[in-house]
């Protein structure tokens, strides 16, 4: 199998801190990968090290077949970055924004030229480029960000949750250009919030603590690490039905969804009326049951409740 | 490498030309300092404002006072009537200093006694009080000498040449402060330019979080500065330019020396001001902060310890080593020796020296900083 990101036991220790304990995985070629986990959970220095901005404390990476230990300069030349934090200089137009970072990744003359048609293109901004970039609405200047980003032609590219305060459509396509690099065969390491962003990649780890927790496509997350069988219940009052489900020894994990409550069940509790039943004894009144393929967010939820459980042990 | 610093410096300069508000500052700033230090800040004491009570109100009386009042120094406010107007002229600062000439003035001059004139003047600022003590005194005794010579040559006598004293200042012939503040303004304005641009402008990039974009590029941290100051040194000479031919304009101030020095050590000094706006910026993480820190570190420093105004070789043993904060204190005896004296290199060579040792501590000083900082930012 073709690698473009090989991680072995990466770690970043800040004094005391272990930001980052010993992740290992691997991307491949031309896939999406999904990079999950809470704030502060180690993401964005896991990224910040394969993007060669920060040394790890041990471990190595390899990326686009450079070791981001021994040669980060190589690195960055292979990737492209951008962070949610990534904005464009607002006071420059869109054509400055796009030759000066063309320039910045060493383009110039015809390729340039031809580089800058492309981003103008991909980002729907032909006629526009004497605009002043400050000017655009966000979900454009998102996408004018990225055309940028991947001006180089990058083998890689690393996107630091770049959908954060995108509206839903823009978000749509921008996740359109996404799966257009895909097809191309540019390798997207995505870290995102949004769990239907998720559904969108072909693997996906999670991170909680510094650790990797899960690894998987999304329907081998669903199946395989919840031991136990999903129902979803409706109720005028999720609340407290919640707080009388904790307490049921069948149950392994509840959690809100709006006025909908989300119930994972032991494995051998598999029917609907059960559950029903022990509701009814507590003397509480449900609308409707049904059992459910669980969601990611159920994995998730699962899996950060149970895998911070494991932490507080070690 | 060459690509992109000019890439770097074409992007900087176009932020700079649509940012109309700095460009109000580089510019109007220096005219405006120009005007104040030029005009209002003067040091030479003239048009003194004198009151005369006159007792004696003789030919004589006349004569000395008009002695007083034919040169630039004095100018006549009124003559006083009584005692008790010299308390309420003085207090009210109508005058700075009153002559009284007592009533037996002339009598005593025909007896060939000591005639004696009470001077009164205001002393609160000792500077002016000492100035204007040694204008009365010269004034003084040019008159006597007058006297004497008169009377002598009456009796048919022929005064012996005694001996004269004939002074010339080198470098500023009339004494004039303004061409003794010249250089010093020059240094001071282009500090505060430099610094505060250079400063903002990554700042700049740190509050936007388009650094972290070019951190990832592969674009080193030299490039990235070499680029950025280009187009704030162009600036900066540009300002030096408007400053030395308004000085030649308005104070008719010439550069005596050779302008490649001239060019080169500014150079040198606009280096040192990059450093510090370099440091300055390493440690602001806002736009606000670094524009106070930056005005603070180059103004205050370069006004009061560079020698602009306050020699340092009168200032206390401690003081003159905490001098060596600024990089102006340096580029000011290289001016002073290339505008005034005109003199070349053999005498502030040293100097120059001294600002590359300034630039690579505040450089070495930023870059410990930043890696820090750096690792701090990340582990919070």
């Amino acid at each position: 199998m073709n690698y473009s990101i090989v991680a072995e036991n990466l770690t970043k220790k800040f004094g005391d801190f272990t930001a980052v304990d010993s992740v290992s995985f691997k991307v491949e070629k031309g896939e999406i990968f999904g990079f999950l986990g809470a704030n502060g959970a180690g993401k964005s220095t896991t990224i910040r090290m394969l993007c060669g901005l920060l040394e790890p404390t041990s471990g190595d990476a390899v990326v686009g077949g450079f070791s981001i230990m021994n040669e980060p300069d190589k690195v960055k030349q292979s990737i492209g970055y951008m962070s949610q934090r990534f904005s464009l200089y607002n006071d420059l137009t869109i054509e400055e924004n796009i030759e000066f970072f063309g320039a910045v990744y060493g383009l110039k003359g015809k390729l340039l030229e031809k580089r800058k048609k492309w981003v103008l293109e991909i980002s729907n901004l032909i006629g526009k480029e004497r605009t002043l970039t400050g000017d655009l609405p966000g979900g454009i200047k998102q996408r004018l960000a990225l055309g940028v980003a991947v001006i180089h032609k990058p083998k890689i590219l690393f996107l630091d949750e770049p959908t954060s305060g995108v509206d839903p459509i823009s978000r749509r396509n921008f996740w359109d250009l996404i799966n257009r690099f895909s097809d191309e065969g540019t390798t997207v390491l995505v870290t995102t919030h949004y769990l239907e962003e998720a559904e969108y990649c072909n693997d996906i780890i999670l991170i909680n603590a510094g650790r990797l927790i899960a690894e998987g496509n999304p329907q081998r997350l669903k199946t395989e690490y919840i031991d136990g069988n999903a129902f979803e219940i409706e109720t005028e009052n999720p609340v407290e039905l919640m707080d009388i489900l904790k307490k049921a020894k069948f149950i392994i994990d509840v959690s809100i969804f709006g006025k909908k409550i989300h119930v994972i069940t032991k494995k051998q509790f598999e029917k609907p009326d059960e559950l029903e039943n022990y509701c009814t004894q507590n003397e509480f009144k449900i609308d409707r049951i049904t059992r459910i393929v669980p969601t990611l967010e159920d994995v998730f939820i699962h899996l950060l409740e149970h895998g911070s459980k494991n932490a507080q042990q070690n | 490498m060459l690509n992109r610093i000019k890439a770097i410096a074409v992007k900087e300069t176009r932020q700079l030309l649509r940012d109309v508000r700095m460009m109000g500052v580089i510019f109007l700033f220096p005219v405006f300092l120009l005007v104040v230090f030029g005009y209002a800040i003067n040091f030479d004491v003239q048009h003194i404002q004198l009151s005369v009570l006159d007792r004696d109100n003789s030919p004589e009386s006349r004569e000395f006072i008009n002695s007083l009042l034919s040169t630039d120094y004095f100018d006549l406010v009124t003559y006083l009537k009584s005692d008790r107007e010299i308390r309420e002229f003085l207090d009210r600062k109508k005058a700075q200093c009153i002559a009284v000439i007592p009533s037996n003035f002339s009598n005593e001059i025909y007896r060939n006694e000591v005639a004696k004139i009470q001077f009164l003047i205001d002393g609160v600022d000792g500077n002016t009080a000492t100035i204007i003590m040694n204008y009365v005194n010269a004034a003084v005794a040019s008159y006597s000498n007058n006297l004497n010579y008169e009377f002598l040559s009456s009796r048919g006598i022929k005064l012996s040449s005694s001996v004269s004293l004939e002074p010339r200042f080198w470098f500023n012939p009339d004494l004039n402060s303004t061409r003794f503040l010249i250089p010093g303004l020059i240094g001071m304005i282009l500090i505060i330019i430099a610094v505060v641009t250079i400063s903002l402008s990554i700042v700049r990039e740190k509050e936007r979080g388009t650094i972290e974009q070019l951190n990832v590029s592969s674009i080193k941290i030299p490039e990235l500065l070499t680029g950025k100051a280009i187009p704030y040194i162009v600036i900066a000479f540009i300002n030096a330019g408007i400053i030395l031919a308004a000085g030649y304009l308005f104070f008719g101030i010439e550069v005596k020396g050779s302008y490649l020095w001239l060019l080169i050590s500014t150079l040198f000094f606009l280096a040192a001001s990059i450093g510090i706006g370099i440091l300055v910026s390493v440690i602001a993480d806002s736009l606000q902060v670094a524009f106070l820190a930056g005005t603070l570190i180059s103004l205050l420093p370069s006004m009061l310890l560079s020698g602009f105004v306050f020699p340092i070789e009168s200032m206390p043993y401690v003081i003159r080593i905490f001098s060596n904060v600024t990089p102006t204190k340096f580029y000011i005896v290289c001016l002073r020796s290339i505008l005034l004296k005109g003199a070349g290199i053999e005498v502030f060579w040293e100097q120059l020296l001294y600002m590359v040792i300034f630039t690579v501590i505040v450089v070495v000083a930023a870059s410990k900083i930043y890696n820090k900082k750096q690792l701090k930012e990340l582990s919070s």
